[in-house]
């Protein structure tokens, strides 16, 4: 699905992270994890091509990023979910439309998906606050948003960025079910997170890899945790 | 850009428009500019509709007519008058000739002397009109046969003012043109303007677009649709103000002359339609080039 081959970057000082390489096959699940500030949402970001690696390179779907002109980087994206650690909406829609955006970018026929929709919404538990704008929010509830959004365009690969960021234990058990269970689907998982007990909690549920990235490299973990 | 992309633009959906929020100050300075760009063009517009016309006009209809002085003794003065229509009517070329009567001769004098002339108590040239037919006469061979039977006669075929006339309008019209090209200018940059503060203002925006996988053209729509709109109905609003303005103007009249003549006149009323039209299209260039240029820095 997504591959890194021995991949460098640096944000224009030090390097960052170097000679990472990892593939991501269909159905997979992953965690990635590391101190704060070790490169996880950087190296996420490489993986949805928002950063172009400054050595080595990124396939996605078989295809060089490098390659992909801007249309071909929209099409992408619409094939990786991406639950951003910032969440990012649009704070002036309403929590419905922003989890129907990427069907409303990619000029879906928004009648035909009203179904998908108020379901995914009821999955994550949001029917409730369907009208309600991103900032009225609670931090948990956004969490769950942007994971609606990331996967209503059903894509192949969820890269979820912290995506119990600030939630209580027993969201974040929630949230951690709703992407054993998209795994379940088929869909490839990458996770990045510090929290190790949310790890640990994941190994009874699915068979998960962890990467976990220390001293700008990026190793697979052992069972160690 | 193909049709379907063209067309995408103004129809859109809906929600196209709702992703960007709305911006109530900007609109409304958009509207401002574009109005007061349409109402100036107007202006210009029938300023180089006027002139040209004008520059027509004097060159077609004074170069079509000649005037013969003669200038002699009273009592010389008929005989002279006839040798010289005599002559005027074997010209070739010369398609009629007349002498200009006495009260014809006070009406030309009227405006400098006040009426109730009496032009037999003054030694008043008598005038000759000479029209000449398409083909045209030979100016320089009348001129010496008068010069040989009709002493006293002096032909004036008016090219002397004619041709600065004719240049005056003329280069009247081409600054009307000029000001018309410089009003899309400074609208076209106004808009750029515009267009960019509203892209700057609406970059998190944007960006979470092209993160959740919006293609250039969507995003670029949502702002093109808006300003095009937007100069759209200011271009309107000016251009209805402008022509009212011209409505208001005296109709054109012989005794105001020129400057009566400035108004619109039988077909010229379709052009001012063009202004919007043109605004618009304007604003599509400005605002489509503003969003591409700040889309290809994004990721
Ligand atoms: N746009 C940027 N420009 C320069 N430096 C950046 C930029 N974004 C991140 N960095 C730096 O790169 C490093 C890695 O950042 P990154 O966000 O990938 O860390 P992270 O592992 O996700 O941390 P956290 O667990 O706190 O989210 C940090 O030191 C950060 O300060
Ligand atoms: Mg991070």
């Amino acid at each position: 699905m997504i591959e890194l081959e021995d991949v460098g970057y640096s944000y224009g000082g030090g390097e960052l992270l170097s000679n990472v390489s990892v593939k991501l096959a269909p159905g997979s699940f992953h965690f990635l994890t590391g101190p704060s500030g070790a490169g996880k949402t950087t190296l996420l970001k490489l993986c949805y091509g928002a950063l172009t690696p400054s050595s080595g390179r990124v396939l996605a779907f078989d295809a060089d990023m490098r390659g992909l002109d801007r249309d071909q980087m929209a099409l992408l994206r619409r094939r990786i979910g991406v639950v951003h650690q910032d969440c990012r909406f649009l704070d002036h829609l309403p929590v419905a439309d922003n989890i129907a955006l990427p069907l409303v970018v990619s000029g879906r026929d928004m009648l035909r998906e009203a179904e998908n929709l108020r379901e995914l919404m009821s999955w994550v538990g949001l029917s409730a606050r369907a009208d309600a704008r991103p900032p009225e929010l609670s931090g948990g509830e956004r969490q769950r948003a942007a994971l609606a959004r990331a996967v209503i365009m059903s894509p192949d690969v969820v890269l979820a960025d912290e995506p119990t960021g600030n939630v209580d234990w027993d969201m974040s058990t929630r949230l951690l079910h709703l992407l054993v269970e998209l795994n379940r689907m088929g869909k490839t998982v990458l996770i990045a997170t510090h929290d190790l007990s949310l790890i640990r909690a994941a190994k009874s549920q699915v068979q998960a890899r962890v990467l976990r990235i220390s001293n700008r490299r990026l190793q697979l973990a052992g069972a160690d945790l | 850009m193909n049709r379907g992309t063209v067309r995408s633009y103004f129809i859109g959906d809906a929600q196209a428009d709702r992703v960007v929020p709305p911006s109530g100050f900007t609109a409304q300075l958009t509207l401002f500019a574009a109005g007061a760009m349409a109402f100036l063009a107007v202006f210009a517009l029938a300023l180089s509709l006027a002139s040209g016309r004008l520059a027509h006009r004097w060159a077609s209809e004074l170069a079509r007519s000649a005037t013969i002085r003669i200038s002699a003794p009273q009592d010389q003065l008929s005989d002279q008058t006839a040798v010289a229509l005599k002559i005027l009517r074997q010209t070739p070329g010369v398609a009629r000739a007349r002498a200009l009567s006495q009260k014809e001769q006070a009406d030309l004098l009227s405006p400098w002397f006040g009426p109730g002339l009496d032009l037999t108590t003054l030694p008043v040239p008598q005038l000759i009109e000479v029209t000449e037919d398409e083909t045209g006469y030979d100016a320089q061979g009348l001129r010496l046969r008068l010069a040989a039977e009709v002493p006293g006669a002096v032909l004036d075929d008016h090219t002397r003012w004619r041709k600065p006339l004719v240049e005056a309008a003329s280069s009247l019209r081409r600054l009307g043109l000029i000001s018309i090209l410089l009003i899309g200018g400074a609208m076209a940059a106004m808009i750029t303007l515009a267009a960019n503060a509203a892209l700057a203002a609406n970059a998190q925006v944007i960006e979470v677009l092209r993160l959740v996988g919006a293609r250039d053209v969507y995003i670029a729509s949502a702002f093109v649709r808006r300003f095009t709109l937007r100069a759209l109905i200011g271009a309107v609003a000016g251009t209805v103000l402008g022509v009212a303005g011209l409505l208001l103007l005296p109709a054109a009249s012989d005794e105001g002359g020129f400057l009566t003549g400035l108004g619109l006149q039988g077909l010229d009323w379709l052009w001012p339609l063009l202004i919007p039209v043109l605004g618009a299209l304007v604003a599509f260039g400005a605002t489509w080039a503003a969003a591409r240029r700040r889309l290809k820095e994004l990721t």
